[in-house]
């Protein structure tokens, strides 16, 4: 049959199915198990009442079972057998295997950097876009332009900037913005001040910014007050711990910064660049995650309480202080949801280094490591021990957000 | 205050400059693709899409000079073309590599005994000498040639019609839609059922399944992939779109039930209850109330789900397979990332066909978008 027609038939029978399943059992419910006449009507429409709930809910509870819980589970007991062994329990040997690669560790560490980089850049620069478009008039019309790469896949994304980084020989013109860009530096003062200079100060300033909001996380932990929440004690470690070894990392790039030696006037081929190619790939990210930030930052924006603002004029705050002292405090809890949602977007980051990289050259992340596994060397074991590495990193998310929904259910 | 109000319109023009900086950054990356699947496979290759608009120069290799020989007011003269197909114009020539660039166009050279050689501007030349030129090794003309800019939409029926340079995008765009759009439909009336019944239906465990539904939000796909093959292939459906569709619905299930309880738990508790309170039963007042009144959280659900399955790129490899008839658009495109990595004619223009679609849906239903993003994230 034509997949199209196939379609159209599945749509027809998926709703009206849908319709007649619902229609069907609530009158099977109300006229023939439990009807509301006779003897025993009350009690009857009760006892229906009681179980109507499960008939609206039983399809989607089955499919949600089906295709999330259940495999949840499956997943976890392929990744402690074996498959060429017959599906036979090996315990951990999975997960052994799965340590002694090299190249998961490089999939981790670079999972760990896209963690770090991807949300902070995405949120901060969706913060600023969705404060300074607040007030202008054609705000709107500016933020659903940076909110349109939204829209487009990431393979899409991919191919859009791979064009950008695209290379040609050094005696051909470049098509790549990026090596026409670099091509133009000759080397001389400005080169130095734009390709040194300026990467300093900003690898300056980010170790700055993560010294301070590691002391932020830090400082509970020394002062003597033990008013604070015992579970929040290996978080601020963490923190701390995550700190550190991001000041280590800028720190010893900004050596190595000053002691690189630039080819400058040769094409690079930015992509096989090993280390910053991650971090070409990630820019492909940020640039369709900001518009998701600034949209439900400026919301949260909005949402800040005129008064407040207005006080603190009167008080004769300026335009920094009002941002970072009065609306940045008042939408953290917008934040943390935009940081956290961009979290789970880069956790499962897959197409984009499929399609630019497909993960060589350094540039392995889990996503992509465990569909290698799965499909090209199927190793369902590793595979499976893979995807479980993924689940354990978006746990604490999901616990965290379980528990916000409990609380505001009570 | 003159000098509050003063330093204030400053501050908005910087506002108002860095703005559109930025917007200018996240449109330039789009825009070059756009400009790009426009233009000539030659144009794409000799020079950047920025430079789209001005006259190109491209050097061309050296052509020797060939044809038929004539007798002309005594002197042996052969005529050609340097450029018999294209229009492009000849900026400057020479005839050596050393010089590629040496004369103007029009300029008569002298290449010694008595030999004249020449390049019109339309890329004629003439070489002229007294004696036969038979047997000779002739000269070779270096040139810098100018073709005016150029956009077609050669492109695009290339990928969309052609059955062999593209190798089959106008089928993965059918193949996508055949994808995406049973699978929007089809979980909207499930999670409808299931998120009326979670939000205005009392029963003990209500509170639990919501959490749990939040929990299965973030639950990684990844991990659903090899059993639910399994699970697939033991049932007889294998791989095809039957499995995508019933797999999209699936991942797509928690999002729906999620963003529609959120908002059908705000409608007004009065219009339910004196419905019931006229006799209504749960499943009437659910298709005659709730539905309609639902309509927005729906719709931002459907252009949610449709973005998301369009752009997907596993779940459609996973489930419908690599096969060249069933090969969605995300799938094309990396393919073709590989195999023609270097024709930006094709590549871009596929990309911008994979593109179009969602970006349309965007732009036009945006309102929606922004209004289940903002419901959807959890809070």
């Amino acid at each position: 049959m034509n997949p199209a027609l196939q379609g159209l038939l599945t749509i027809i029978v998926g709703v009206s199915g849908c319709l007649a399943y619902f229609y069907f059992s609530n009158q099977f419910l109300d006229k023939v198990l439990y009807p509301a006449r006779g003897p025993n009507a009350g009690r009857n429409i009760n006892r229906a009442n009681q179980i109507r709930p499960w008939l609206f809910l039983f399809p989607a509870l089955f499919a949600l079972g089906l295709y999330l819980a259940y495999p949840v589970f499956a997943t976890l007991w392929l990744s402690l057998t074996d498959r060429d062994q017959g599906g036979a329990f090996v315990g951990l040997a999975n997960y052994r295997q799965m340590m002694s690669e090299p190249k998961f560790w490089e999939a981790m560490r670079n999972n760990m950097l896209w963690l770090i980089v991807v949300p902070a850049a995405a949120t901060a620069l969706g913060l600023l876009i969705a404060q300074l478009t607040d007030r202008i008039r054609w705000g709107s019309i500016a933020k659903s332009l940076v909110f349109m790469p939204m829209a487009i896949s990431f393979v899409g994304a991919s191919v859009i900037w791979k064009l950008i980084y695209d290379t040609r020989p050094a005696d051909q013109d470049q098509i790549g913005v990026m090596n026409a860009v670099w091509l133009a530096f000759e080397g001389g003062v400005g080169s130095v001040l734009f390709l040194q200079v300026l990467p300093a100060i900003i690898l300056l300033a980010f170790a700055a910014v993560v010294a301070w909001v590691g002391w932020l996380f830090v400082r509970p932990l020394l002062s003597s007050a033990h008013s604070q929440h015992w579970a929040l004690m290996p978080l601020r470690l963490v923190v701390a711990g995550g700190a550190l070894w991001l000041i280590w990392m800028s720190l010893s790039s900004l050596f190595d910064l000053a002691t690189a030696d630039i080819p400058y006037g040769q094409p690079q081929t930015w992509l096989t660049l090993p280390y910053w190619n991650s971090f070409f790939l990630m820019v492909v990210l940020i640039w369709i995650q900001t518009g998701f930030a600034m949209v439900i930052l400026s919301a949260a924006l909005r949402g800040v309480p005129e008064e407040t603002i207005e006080a603190a004029i009167v008080d004769g705050a300026n335009p920094l202080e009002i941002f970072f002292k009065i609306k940045v405090p008042q939408i953290m809890g917008t934040i943390v949801v935009v940081w956290t949602t961009i979290t789970l977007v880069v956790l499962k980051v897959f197409d984009i280094v499929l399609a630019m990289t497909n993960g060589q050259w350094e540039t392995q992340v889990l996503a992509n490591y465990m569909y290698d596994k799965l499909f090209r060397s199927f190793d369902w074991g590793v595979g499976s021990a893979s995807a479980m590495v993924i689940m354990l990193l978006v746990l604490p998310i999901l616990i965290w957000n379980v528990r916000n929904v409990r609380k505001e259910m009570r | 205050m003159d000098n509050i109000a003063g330093r204030k319109s400053a501050l908005n023009w910087v506002v108002q400059i860095s703005v559109v900086l930025l917007v200018a950054a996240w449109l330039f990356p789009t825009v070059g693709l756009f400009v790009s699947s426009f233009r000539t496979a030659d144009q794409i290759s000799t020079s950047g899409w920025w430079s789209a608009l001005s006259k190109q120069e491209r050097q061309v290799p050296a052509i020797r000079v060939a044809g038929e020989e004539e007798l002309r007011d005594g002197r042996y003269v052969i005529e050609g073309e340097l450029f018999p197909v294209t229009d492009a114009t000849v900026g400057a020539w020479g005839t050596s590599s050393r010089e590629p660039n040496a004369y103007e166009a029009g300029a008569v050279v002298d290449l010694g005994d008595g030999v004249t050689l020449t390049v019109s501007e339309t890329g004629r030349f003439e070489l002229s000498g007294p004696e036969s030129f038979a047997g000779e090794r002739l000269p070779r003309i270096f040139s810098l040639a100018e073709t005016p800019p150029e956009f077609t939409f050669e492109n695009y029926r290339n990928v969309l019609f052609s059955s062999t340079a593209a190798s089959g995008v106008g089928q993965s765009f059918i193949n996508t839609l055949t994808v995406a759009i049973p699978a929007t439909i089809i979980p909207i009336l499930i999670a409808a059922f299931a998120a009326y019944a979670l939000a205005w239906m009392e029963f003990p465990g209500r509170a639990l399944l919501v959490a749990a539904v939040v929990g299965l939000l973030v639950v990684p796909l990844q991990l659903a992939l090899i059993p639910l093959l399994q699970l697939h292939n033991a049932v007889g459906i294998g791989k095809g779109y039957l499995g995508v569709w019933l797999a999209h619905t699936g991942f797509g299930l928690p999002l729906a039930i999620y963003l529609l309880r959120n908002y059908m738990v705000g409608l007004p508790r009065d219009i339910i209850e004196n419905a019931k309170v006229d006799g209504a039963t749960d499943f009437q007042v659910f298709t005659k109330i709730v539905l309609p009144l639902s309509f927005p959280a729906l719709a931002s659900f459907a252009i949610f789900q449709f973005l998301w399955t369009w752009n997907d790129l596993l779940v459609a490899l996973v489930f419908l397979g690599t096969d060249d008839e069933t090969l969605v658009l995300t799938g094309r495109l990396v393919n073709l990332l590989g195999s023609r990595g270097g024709q930006w004619e094709i590549l871009a223009t596929s990309a911008f066909v994979s593109i179009a679609v969602p970006v349309a849906v965007f732009f036009l239903m945006q309102r929606f978008l922004v209004r289940g993003l903002l419901a959807g994230s959890v809070k």
